[in-house]
C-alpha cells in the first residue's frame, strides 16, 4: 500500500460519509404547544418506581401508573383506580371493586389479579407494605374486578397506604411484569396511567418522552394532587436532564425548555427579572434539613452528648447557610414533622429554640467526652448536604470537640452510612441529608423517625417511647388521639435525640408564561397543565 | 504497510488487557456502593443488602472479574445496573454527539489554528505574532466551562443566535445539528487552538530557517506558496502528533462540555456513571476511551506516511 493509495481510499471515505452520512435536511421538529419540555430535579436513570425509589423515579412513574387509591392536597387519600372500597366491621377484611374501562397501555383491561400482584411487589419493599404483609391472612382476586384483602389484626391506616405519594407508591402493574421480584428491575413499562413511556427515545441521563395515552378514563372529581382527574391537555411531554443549573436557567429563559422543576436558590432572582417566567413555591411540604448521628459508639451513644450538640445548635445558621437570606423559603423547627399539616407539633421543642453554647459545653462535660474524633461525613456533591455540614463542622468545634471532617461525594456516604463498624475502621459519626416534607406527615412513610435500634434507619437509634408511640399512632382511630400520640413521640424523639433536625425549608418552582395549570405538590403534576405557543 | 497496520492492532489486545483489570480494580476498591444509591434515601439496610445480591456485587472480586472478562470476550459489555439497559446500547446512544462535537471541534481547530501559528512564524516578532501568541496563552489558560458560560451568555441569551444547550441529531437537518455545536466546539476548541497555534509556529520557524525555503525564495515563488505548500508540509509531522496527542484532551474536556451544554454525550454519561458507581458503564467507556485512544495513535503513524514520503513502515 502506498501513500496514493491510501489517499485515495480516504477521499472515498470522505465521499461516502457525505453523501450517506449526511441526508437532506430534515424539517427540524419545533417547539410545539402540544409539546411541554420539562427539566427534572435529577436524571432518570431507571424506571422502576418498587426497585429504585428517588423521588425522580416516582414521579416520572405517577404518569405512567395509576393507583388505586390518590392523597390529595389535603393528604387525605381518595379513590383513584377504586370504584368502592368494603371493610368488615372488626376491620380484617377489606374488599375492593375497581372501576369500569381502566386500561393498560398495551391495550389489556386492568384486572384484579394485576392488582394483586401489583400489591404483593409493593408490600415487599413498602415500610407501611411490609407491615400489612406481616399481618395479612391473604391477598386474592375475588373475580376480574374485586380484590380481598384478609388480615389477622385491623390496618386501620390501609387507604392512606395505597394512596400515599412517598416512595414506593403502590402503583398499579400488568400481572406479567408485576410478579419480577421486587429487588429486580422490571424491564416493561406498561401502565395504565395518563400517560405512556416512550421506551425508545428513553436517554438515561439525557432525556424520557411520555405521551399522552388516549385510552385513559379520567374520574370526573376535581382535580387534586394524585387524586381525582387527571385530564392531560399536552401530546408530549418531554424531561430534558440537565445537570448544570446555570445551563437550565438560560435554557428556560431563552424559551429552549418550559418548566424547570427544581432552580437553586441563587439563581431564582435572575429567573423573577424576567417578565417571561413564573416563579413561586414549589412544595407547600417543603423539606426538612436533617443530621443523623451514629448512636452505636462513642461519643453519641451517650445521650447526654447528643443532647449537648442538640442544645448548642442553631437552626438559623443552618438555614441561612442552605438556603440564604429570604426568610420566606425557610423556618427553625423544634420537632420532627412538617409544618403546616394536621400532627405538626412543638411539643418538647424547646432545646432547639435557643442555641445555648455554655450549658452545651457542661453538659458535654457531664457525657465524659474525652476528645475522640468525631468522624462527619459530608457529601461536596449535594449543596444541602455540603453547607449543612460545613455549620455542623463549626458547631462541633465551637463545643470542643474534635472533627474528623470527611470531605467525600453522595455515592461514598450512601455506602459508608451502612457500615456498623466503629467509627475509625470504617465508620461513622454522624452524617447530613433531607427529608422530603411529605415523608414527614405522620410515622408512616417516616422511616428516619424509627428508633428501633438495628432495624432503624442509619445512626440505628433505640427509643422504647418512640417506638410505642409509633404504634399508639397506628392505632389511633381519631386525630385526637393521633395528635396526642404525636406529641409524646416528638418530645421523645428530641429527648433521646433519633437525629437532629436542623430546620424547615421550601425551594422554588419555574416556568415560562405561556405555561398554566401548575400547581404546588409534594411531586410535579402534569395533569391540567397547558402549553400556548 | 497492511502488515504493520495488523499488528498494531493486535498489539492493542494486551494495552487493553491491562486497562481492563486496572479499571475493574481500581472500581473494586473504590468506596461507594450502587445499591444503596438505587434503594434511595429511605430504604432500610435490609433493602440496600437484598439489592446488593440482586446485583451481584456481594460475590468475591475474582468471580466478578471473570465474569466480566468472559462477557467481554464474547462481546457483550454487560447492563447497566441503573438503567437495566445494554452498556453497548447506552454507548451506542451517546456516541453521535460526542463524534459530531469531537469532529466539529477537530475542524474548527486545524481550520483556526494551523493558519494562526503559520501567520505568526511568518510575521515573528511584530504585533501580529505577538497579538497570536497573547491569544494562544488566553486561550490556553482560561477553563473549558468559564468559556462555555460567556458564549452562552453572550451568543444565546444577549443575541439570541444559537440554542443555550441540547443537541440535534445530523438526520434532521445539517444547520439544526450544527447550531447546536457552535458554542461548544469553540469552547472545547479553545485550549486545542492555542496549544495547535503554538506548536504549528514554533515548527514552522525551525523550517522556514532551512535552505530549500531560500531556495524557494529564490526562484521567486510568492509567500503563499512557500508557507503553506512548502513550509507547512514539512513542519506536519510533529503538528499531526499533537494533534493526536490533543484528542486526549478532547475527551476530557468534552466530560465538562457536555455538561455545560447539555450535549447528551458520552462525557456526561461517564459522569453520570461514576457519580453512581454504575460499574459496568464506566469500565465500558474507559475500554472505549482507551480503544480509541490507541487507534488515533496508529492513525497518527499512518498519516505519518502521507506526508512524508521518506517515511515507510
Amino acid at each position: 500500500m502506498d501513500r496514493r493509495t491510501v489517499l485515495k481510499g480516504l477521499a472515498g471515505a470522505g465521499g461516502l460519509a457525505l453523501t450517506g452520512g449526511i441526508s437532506a435536511p430534515a424539517l427540524a421538529q419545533g417547539a410545539s404547544a402540544r409539546t411541554l419540555r420539562f427539566v427534572p430535579q435529577a436524571n432518570l436513570a431507571n424506571f422502576d418506581p418498587i426497585w429504585g425509589t428517588q423521588y425522580v423515579v416516582r414521579n416520572a412513574a405517577a404518569l405512567v401508573w395509576d393507583m388505586l387509591y390518590g392523597l390529595d392536597s389535603a393528604l387525605q387519600p381518595q379513590r383513584q383506580m377504586v370504584e368502592s372500597e368494603e371493610v368488615t366491621d372488626d376491620g380484617l377484611i377489606w374488599t375492593f371493586r375497581l372501576r369500569s374501562g381502566l386500561k393498560f397501555h398495551d391495550g389489556e383491561p386492568v384486572r384484579a389479579k394485576d392488582v394483586v400482584a401489583s400489591l404483593t411487589r409493593w408490600a415487599a419493599r413498602d415500610p407501611m407494605g411490609l407491615m400489612i404483609k406481616a399481618i395479612q391472612n391473604e391477598l386474592t382476586a375475588v373475580d376480574d374486578k374485586t380484590v380481598k384483602w384478609a388480615l389477622k389484626q385491623p390496618y386501620p391506616k390501609m387507604l392512606f397506604a395505597l394512596g400515599k405519594n412517598n416512595s414506593p407508591c403502590a402503583f398499579i402493574m400488568p400481572e406479567r411484569i408485576a410478579q419480577t421480584d421486587p429487588f429486580k428491575q422490571i424491564g416493561e413499562y406498561v401502565g395504565s396511567g395518563p400517560m405512556k413511556f416512550a421506551k425508545a427515545e428513553w436517554v438515561p441521563g439525557a432525556k424520557a418522552v411520555f405521551e399522552k395515552f388516549a385510552d385513559y378514563v379520567p374520574r370526573q372529581e376535581k382535580s387534586s394532587w394524585l387524586a381525582g382527574s387527571k385530564q392531560i391537555l399536552i401530546d408530549r411531554v418531554e424531561w430534558i436532564v440537565m445537570p448544570d443549573p446555570a445551563t437550565a436557567a438560560a435554557a428556560l429563559q431563552n424559551g429552549e425548555v418550559d418548566w424547570w422543576e427544581s432552580p437553586i436558590t441563587d439563581l431564582v432572582p435572575v429567573l423573577k427579572s424576567n417578565r417571561n417566567i413564573g416563579v413561586d413555591i414549589a412544595d407547600p411540604l417543603g423539606n426538612i434539613g436533617s443530621f443523623r448521628i451514629n448512636h452505636l459508639y462513642p461519643p453519641f451513644d451517650n445521650v447526654k452528648v447528643r443532647r449537648a450538640v442538640l442544645m448548642a445548635m442553631s437552626q438559623e445558621d443552618y438555614m441561612r447557610a442552605l438556603v440564604g437570606d429570604d426568610t420566606s423559603l425557610w423556618k427553625p423547627l423544634p420537632g420532627f414533622f412538617t409544618p403546616n399539616t394536621p400532627l405538626y407539633t412543638e411539643e418538647g421543642g424547646e432545646i432547639l429554640k435557643k442555641s445555648d453554647l455554655a450549658a452545651a459545653k457542661k453538659l458535654l462535660e457531664e457525657g465524659g467526652y474525652s476528645g475522640q474524633p468525631v468522624t462527619c461525613l459530608v457529601a461536596q456533591d449535594q449543596p444541602i448536604t455540603k453547607s449543612q455540614g460545613d455549620v455542623t463542622a463549626d458547631l462541633l468545634k465551637k463545643l470542643g470537640m474534635n472533627v474528623d471532617f470527611v470531605a467525600t461525594d453522595w455515592g461514598t456516604v450512601g455506602a459508608r452510612r451502612a457500615q456498623k463498624t466503629p467509627p475509625g475502621q470504617g465508620g461513622w459519626n454522624m452524617f447530613h441529608t433531607w427529608h422530603a416534607g411529605a415523608d414527614c406527615v405522620n410515622p408512616a412513610p417516616y422511616n428516619a423517625i424509627r428508633a428501633n435500634g438495628d432495624k432503624a434507619w442509619f445512626g440505628w437509634p433505640t427509643s422504647d417511647t418512640v417506638e410505642k408511640e409509633i404504634t399508639t399512632w397506628f392505632e389511633a382511630k381519631s386525630l385526637e388521639e393521633e395528635k396526642a400520640s404525636i406529641g409524646r413521640l416528638n418530645k421523645a424523639a428530641l429527648e433521646d435525640v433519633v437525629y437532629a433536625p436542623t430546620g424547615f425549608f421550601l425551594s422554588y418552582t419555574a416556568w415560562r408564561k405561556n405555561v398554566s395549570g401548575i400547581v404546588k405538590g409534594p411531586l410535579p403534576f402534569f395533569w391540567g397543565v397547558s402549553k400556548t405557543a | 504497510m497492511l502488515s504493520y497496520i495488523l499488528r498494531r492492532i493486535l498489539a492493542t489486545l494486551p494495552v487493553m488487557a491491562i486497562v481492563a483489570l486496572f479499571v475493574f480494580s481500581l472500581l473494586y476498591i473504590a468506596p461507594g456502593d450502587p445499591a444503596a444509591v438505587i434503594a434511595g434515601d429511605q430504604a432500610s439496610p435490609a433493602d440496600v443488602e437484598r439489592i446488593r445480591q440482586g446485583l451481584g456485587l456481594d460475590r468475591p472480586f475474582l468471580i466478578q472479574f471473570g465474569s466480566w472478562v468472559w462477557r467481554i470476550l464474547h462481546g457483550d459489555l454487560g447492563t447497566s445496573i441503573f438503567t437495566n439497559l445494554p452498556v453497548g446500547t447506552m454507548i451506542a446512544q451517546r456516541m453521535g454527539p460526542t463524534l459530531s462535537l469531537m469532529i466539529v471541534t477537530l475542524l474548527l481547530t486545524l481550520v483556526v489554528a494551523v493558519p494562526l501559528g503559520v501567520v505568526a512564524a511568518w510575521k515573528a516578532g511584530s504585533w501580529i505574532d505577538r497579538t497570536i501568541m497573547a491569544f494562544a496563552v488566553f486561550g490556553f489558560s482560561l477553563p473549558v466551562f468559564v468559556v462555555g458560560y460567556i458564549l452562552a451568555y453572550v451568543f444565546a441569551l444577549k443575541f439570541e443566535w444559537l440554542p443555550v444547550q441540547g443537541y440535534t441529531p445530523l438526520t434532521e437537518g445539517f444547520w439544526p445539528w450544527l447550531q447546536n455545536l457552535i458554542l461548544p466546539a469553540i469552547a472545547l476548541g479553545c485550549v486545542y487552538i492555542a496549544l495547535i497555534a503554538r506548536i504549528t509556529r514554533a515548527t514552522m520557524l525551525e523550517v522556514l530557517q532551512q535552505d530549500y525555503i531560500r531556495t524557494a525564495r529564490a526562484k521567486g515563488l510568492g509567500q503563499g506558496g512557500i508557507l503553506f505548500v512548502h513550509a507547512l508540509k514539512n513542519a506536519a509531522v510533529p503538528i499531526i502528533t499533537v494533534v493526536g496527542i490533543g484528542i486526549a484532551l478532547l475527551i476530557g474536556g468534552a466530560v465538562v462540555t457536555e455538561s455545560v451544554f447539555a450535549i447528551p454525550g458520552l462525557g456526561r454519561l461517564t459522569i453520570d456513571a461514576i457519580l453512581r458507581r454504575d460499574y459496568p458503564v464506566i469500565q465500558g467507556i474507559v475500554l472505549l476511551f482507551s480503544f480509541v485512544y490507541v487507534l488515533v495513535n496508529l492513525m497518527i503513524d499512518v498519516t505519518y506516511t502521507l506526508v512524508d514520503p521518506r517515511i515507510r513502515y
